[in-house]
């Protein structure tokens, strides 16, 4: 009769702790994906993909700083992310060629932060985790941190939503309209910070970009409005998130790189599905 | 001539002194001017005399580095910019845009459309209107908010002739319908002699203002426009020689076509 139980018990267990893992990583999968859903929009309108590229490179910095003073990842990255991005407006704000600074300073904050990860004697982490993520090992308090970021991130979009997108227009119209631009492009570099900083752990540092632009580039060829396309890059970005972690967990291929490859088979799809409806 | 008679005297904004410097160059040195209720002002000047800079200024784009600009309380302004380049990858309807920053009922959306001749087009993709619709939408949008002072940076860029005339009555027929002041920049001398109330003839600095007919006969602008204008000025006086009706329309665009 006890051992049974016993038995009973331990599957359990097991199938929660086995539950659990899955949950936790398609739950995070879809936070990160509805907040870099309507960022990832600006970053196509707005022509920066470079830019999103550049703040989430830094963040590997901000990891080799994190390990470095002992601080949680997520405030390390955040803040190096942040300090990247207002450094890369400002510069641009100057005239700078933007494509050659973006060049620089991305793959400079990239190999920087390597280079000091490894110094770290005596921590043993593996850098892979933060270029590629590490969805899998998702824990109830990275959740947290997660969903605090994506739903502040969600709401300060939608707060400024009407001001990003007169300002991403034209600036002049902004003006005119009594909108400073260069506050909606802090709010942008904000928002824009959070997410990777929220999705290293997802995604990981390289793939970062990719969760921003795919999703919102797959949207746009099947919508007609500005709010169908944050919507329909929401959509396709948490079914990406679901499908890769299943195509990694049937095929037991790397999470992150799953996730940004059903992604691109969305966005083949959509524009697909875009063509033939315009040839009838 | 202005048509608001006791109110034309309001004064909506006031330039004093403004110097700018971008990039190094001095785009505008020591400009003063001002603009009041109902009147259509119109600066003219050759490439980089700063024209731009100073609709800019007057919309907050650019601060000045010395100077002025001083608008009335809640002075509403309505903006049409030079161009405007929508982003392919950006799915935004006519309608849509006119609800920047805005958002407005659709009745109210029509009624612009209307007022700015682009009627029934709300649903139109802005990819897809022709040149004329697009200048007219973007004129729609200026309107939304019941402007006091519409400011229009060269509209008519890349509208053919018959477009461009076209887009200048609509501009004075909302004149006339809303009362708002009108502050733009333009090339099209035989436009502006004839529809403006002022002309301020800028070319980093202000050469000449006034009236169109003392600006016209003015050495400063003559200097400056040389024998471009000698064909504008022939149909300026032609114009005001005359009373013309809209019949009269073709020969005026017939006899500028010749003078070029």
């Amino acid at each position: 009769m006890a051992t049974p139980v016993t038995t009973t018990i331990h599957t359990s267990k097991a199938t929660d702790m086995f539950d659990d893992f899955l949950v936790r990583a398609i739950l995070a999968g879809i936070g990160v994906s509805l907040a870099a859903a309507p960022l990832g929009c600006f970053v196509v309108w707005r022509r920066m993909a470079y830019f999103g590229d550049a703040t989430a490179h830094a963040a590997i910095l901000g990891v080799a700083f994190s390990l470095a003073f002992g601080i949680s990842i997520f405030v390390g990255t955040l803040a190096v992310a942040l300090a990247m991005a207002i450094t890369v407006t400002t510069l641009a704000g100057r005239g700078y060629a933007m494509d050659t600074l973006l060049g620089v300073l991305a793959h400079s904050a990239l190999a920087f932060g390597l280079v000091a990860v490894s110094l770290q004697h005596g921590i043993r982490i593996d850098p892979m985790s933060y270029l590629f993520g590490d969805i899998l090992a998702v824990s109830k308090s990275d959740l947290v941190v997660i969903w605090i970021g994506v739903i502040g991130v969600i709401l300060l979009v939608i707060w400024r939503w009407q001001g990003l997108l007169t300002s991403t227009l034209n600036p002049d119209l902004a003006y005119a309209s009594g909108i400073d631009p260069k506050r909606e492009q802090l709010v942008l570099t904000i928002g824009l910070a959070v997410v990777v900083a929220v999705a290293i752990k997802v995604v990981g540092a390289l793939l970062i970009g990719a969760l921003l632009v795919i999703p919102a580039a797959s949207a746009r060829a099947v919508t007609k409005s500005p709010e169908a396309m944050a919507v329909g890059a929401a959509i396709i970005g948490a079914a990406s998130a679901c499908g890769g972690l299943w195509m990694s967990y049937t095929m037991d291929t790397p999470a992150g790189p799953s996730i940004v490859c059903v992604a691109a088979v969305f966005f083949a799809a959509s524009n697909l599905v875009a063509r033939i409806a315009l040839t009838r | 001539m202005p048509v608001l008679s006791g109110a034309s005297n309001v004064r909506l904004v006031t330039v004093k002194d403004v110097s700018v410097k971008l990039g190094g160059h001095q785009a505008l040195n020591n400009v003063s001017m001002s603009i009041d209720k109902g009147e259509i002002v119109t600066i003219v000047g050759p490439n980089g005399s700063g024209k731009s800079t100073l609709l800019r200024c007057v919309i907050g784009a650019v601060k000045p580095e010395i100077g002025t600009v001083l608008k009335a309380a809640n002075l509403k302004i309505g903006y049409v910019p030079q161009s405007l380049a929508i982003d392919p990858t950006l799915p935004l309807t006519a309608g849509r845009f006119l609800s920047l920053p805005h958002r407005r009922p659709s009745k109210a959306v029509a009624d612009a459309l209307r007022q700015a001749g682009a009627e029934d087009i709300a649903d139109r993709p802005m990819s897809g209107l022709s040149g004329g619709q697009f200048q007219r939408v973007l004129l729609a949008r200026a309107l939304m908010d019941k402007p006091d002072l519409l400011i229009l940076d060269e509209p008519t860029t890349g509208l053919d002739q018959p477009g461009s005339a076209d887009f200048y009555t609509q501009i004075e027929q909302v004149r006339r319908e809303t009362g708002a002041a009108v502050l733009m920049v333009s090339h099209e001398l035989h436009v502006v002699m004839s529809a403006s109330d002022r002309v301020v003839c800028l070319n980093g600095h202000v050469c000449c203002h006034g009236s169109p007919e003392i600006v016209a006969s003015a050495p400063e602008y003559r200097a400056l426009f040389g024998t471009g204008t000698h064909g504008a000025l022939a149909l300026y006086r032609h114009e005001h020689d005359h009373h013309h009706h809209d019949g009269d329309a073709c020969d005026h665009d017939h006899s500028h076509l010749e003078s070029h």
